[in-house]
């Protein structure tokens, strides 16, 4: 097996692990009034925008007040969902001491509940990324996203399914800690899942009695408007985060691994999956807020619990990083990096392996050529690339 | 005891008991799910809270250079407090919050339940130093209601010997205060211990209070000025001179622990120990800095103890018996996360020691240095 993991010997795997450690400690000894500042400015300014959205969806009857509501609205959603509730559940803020800003106590304005999303984001994917059979963020149990994963005429409907979840995102990561794939195969049932269904069921009730029972109600003969703006604002929010998230590790040139190769990483090994196998977002400020800071999904994987909006501080620095020990760093602007998950998606859904492009090859011809030759070691984590095959 | 004292017609009160009521109300917390009205409230009343007992800054006065007196209204929430008693106040210092105990010096008949707290700085002490540097009128700190034993009697004594040492003046001094306003005349001496007389805050307020009232009578001893009436730590001679009769008296002490014995000594040597009403103002522990996991670990929820073993809190609490929640057992999950109420643990990724008191910290990866209490 020839590919981009082995390209470190035990030494360089042994030092990089260090000076990626050393800069997440550069970064923690810092943490301070700066960092709490900016979480509670972007909190203020979601809770202004669900309240304000709120307030001039009373006045829908108006086109421009139904248009800036929605706007408003989807916006706070965005913002609750990414850059507040996914960072704060990651205990990017749990230093704090604030109960406001606690991992543990954060509830967020989505289908799925904080607690399971704890479990099958912060644990599951951030610990197995990219581990084929474990990270169950590839494809969502819904699609096929690797070639490992044999194809199926199923496979055939991937784009539909794939539209299918991007509308309803906020359902597909509320199922997902239900491992609903699962019980479709009869491994699981559905009465082996009562508390998780409990779970989901009180989430999407409050958000379904808030968004299209009571705030219609509350609106009187503009009810139908006021149902179908923030039914606007939801699915805004959904293709918004479908959209970021699957750019995170699946356009072209991101790794994979096998359970096998991964059985026994070293801190390094491990700090070096989560850069093959991740990919960032090039953007201006704005853009970086709305997607919670996922446009710097490398730096996000070294260090989920560091405070998102310092990543855009240390990207250059972990960049720098990657290109002395010869690794790919993934990024580009959204279309060129969603054009090719959308390629992914296409491609998979066609049977055979030929001629697809790997790791490797992708990132030789980004122009970021990996070492060639000596192979300091062989065996405990050797990236999976077509090109081995 | 009398309940504390409130001013019958208050129209910003009964103001916010109104926006309380309607906050609390179903409706609105349905509308505002998940988050709760209270998240939305807060943003433009900082000292309101339906849930969290806050208190607004209203007075800042720095007695001597390395003092503060703050005076603190609290919000709808409390339920008020008796002379002696504690609260535990919740600061934010560069983005961490961190509690401490105080005790009120106010009365506790004080108008609105307005609270006075006198802080000194130590130059260990990261929030006595914070208070004494920053503490500004507005500001709003997190309180919890009060607590403890050390409480004057419902059946008020006839005849009181209140004794301090050094910041142990609070608790007394309330004591004092709240005598004084329930019009209490049996006699009552105040005997105060410093290391010398500009260490001593409230010595205005204090000869004010004696001259006002006959019955009280107020002494200093300075530890370190031998030139005074008084001098040195507590001794019998000292309380024949402040009060003849002081072995009728019920004796409140408070202050570091030295005094405190001292002061058991004397009337377990007269044989009415149970005379003496004590609460010791400990100083922080000292912090060790070796890193060798030692001492014990004591799971505080499910009252196990354990000999720290040198592993992980995790797998110390996992070899206990109990089965704490756990993720990744790395440090990047934060599923483990618990609250650590004290004691000292280093973090096996990056060495670092912490010793806040009731932090969350990610327990595998921590292992314990000295004594270790968690609310597992």
């Amino acid at each position: 097996m020839q590919d981009t993991m082995t390209r470190l010997s035990p030494a360089q795997l042994e030092s990089l692990g260090s000076e990626l450690d050393a800069l997440r400690q550069r970064v923690v000894d810092d943490l301070g009034d700066r960092d709490v500042d900016y979480i509670r400015n972007v909190i203020r300014v979601q809770r202004a925008l669900e309240a304000g959205g709120r307030g001039l969806l009373f006045a829908s009857i108006l086109p421009p007040a139904w248009l800036a509501g929605t706007t408003a609205l989807a916006l706070s959603k965005i913002l609750d969902n990414m850059e507040i509730g996914h960072n704060v559940m990651h205990g990017q803020y749990d230093w704090t001491n604030d109960p406001a800003l606690s991992s543990k106590e954060f509830e967020w304005d989505t289908a799925c509940p904080a607690d399971q999303w704890r479990h099958s984001h912060n644990y599951m994917h951030h610990t197995y990324t990219n581990i084929v059979g474990k990270d169950r963020d590839i494809g969502y149990g819904v699609l096929r996203m690797t070639e490992e994963e044999p194809w199926e005429p199923r496979w055939l409907g991937n784009p539909v399914y794939a539209l299918a979840l991007a509308l309803f995102f906020q359902y597909g990561v509320a199922m997902h800690d239900l491992e609903v794939e699962h019980i479709g195969e009869g491994e699981l049932e559905w009465r082996s899942r009562p508390n998780l269904l409990r779970g989901i069921w009180r989430k999407v009730r409050a958000q379904t009695l808030k968004d299209y029972v009571l705030f219609p109600l509350l609106s009187g003969p503009q009810a139908p408007l006021v149902l179908s703006a923030n039914a606007t604002a939801n699915l805004v929010r959904n293709v918004w985060a479908f959209t970021i998230i699957f750019c995170g590790h699946f356009p072209e040139g991101t790794a994979e691994f096998s359970q096998e190769e991964t059985a026994n990483e070293t801190r390094g090994e491990w700090y070096l999956r989560q850069m093959l196998g991740s990919a960032n977002l090039t953007g201006g400020n704005l853009f970086h807020i709305l997607s919670g800071n996922l446009s710097y999904q490398i730096e996000h994987h070294l260090y989920p619990d560091i405070p998102a909006h310092r990543y855009a501080e240390i990207a250059e620095e972990v960049r720098e990083i990657c290109e002395r020990y010869e690794l790919p760093y993934n990024t580009g602007p959204l279309h060129t990096q969603f054009g090719s998950v959308v390629g992914k998606i296409f491609r998979l859904a066609l049977p055979g392996r030929g001629g697809q492009k790997s790791a490797v090859h992708e990132a030789e011809s980004n122009g970021r050529a990996l070492a060639a030759g000596a192979d300091g070691r062989a065996g405990t984590a050797q990236g999976r690339t077509a090109a081995a095959r | 005891m009398p309940p504390p004292r409130r001013p019958r017609f208050d129209p910003a009160r009964d103001r916010r008991r109104l926006v309380r009521r309607l906050a609390g109300s179903g409706l609105l917390e349905a509308l505002t799910a998940p988050h709760g009205v209270e998240r939305y409230l807060e943003l433009v009343l900082p000292g309101f809270s339906l849930h969290d007992l806050r208190a607004e800054i209203v007075h800042v006065r720095r007695p001597t250079a390395t003092s503060v007196t703050l005076r603190l209204r609290p919000n709808e929430l409390w339920r008020g407090f008796h002379a002696g008693q504690f609260v535990s106040m919740t600061v934010e210092i560069d983005g961490v919050r961190r509690t401490r105990c105080y005790s009120p010096s106010s009365s506790q008949h004080a108008p609105d339940g307005e609270l006075e707290f006198t802080v000194r700085s130590h130059p260990e002490g990261l929030v006595s130093r914070y208070l004494c540097e920053h503490a500004q009128p507005g500001k709003v700190v997190e309180l919890t209601q009060a607590e403890g034993d050390f409480v004057l009697p419902t059946r008020r004594s006839e005849r009181l010997l209140l004794i301090s040492g050094g910041s142990g003046i609070t608790p007394v001094l309330s004591m004092l205060r709240t005598l004084c306003d329930e019009g209490h005349d049996a006699p009552v001496t105040f005997l105060h211990y410093a290391r010398q007389e500009r260490d001593v805050p409230y010595r205005a307020e204090l000869i004010e209070l004696a001259s006002r009232h006959p019955n009280v009578r107020v002494a200093y001893v300075y530890t370190r000025e031998p030139g005074s009436r008084l001098h040195g730590h507590l001794e019998r001679a000292h309380l024949r001179a402040v009060d003849r009769c002081y072995r009728q008296a019920e004796v409140y002490v408070c202050g570091p622990p030295g005094l405190i014995e001292a002061a058991r000594a004397l009337w377990v040597g007269d044989g009415h120990e149970e005379r003496v009403h004590s609460e010791s103002f400990l100083p922080p522990r000292l912090l060790m800095t070796s890193g060798e996991a030692s001492g014990s670990v004591s799971f505080a929820a499910s009252g196990i103890q354990a000999v720290a073993s040198g592993t992980t809190l995790l797998e110390q609490a996992e070899q206990a018996g109990l089965s704490p929640a756990y993720g990744c057992r790395m440090g990047i999950c934060h599923t483990c996360t618990c609250r650590k109420l004290a004691g000292q643990v280093r973090n096996v990724n990056s060495g670092e020691l912490s010793s806040c008191e009731d932090e969350e910290i990610q327990i595998c990866v921590s292992v314990p240095a000295g004594d270790v209490e968690l609310d597992l």
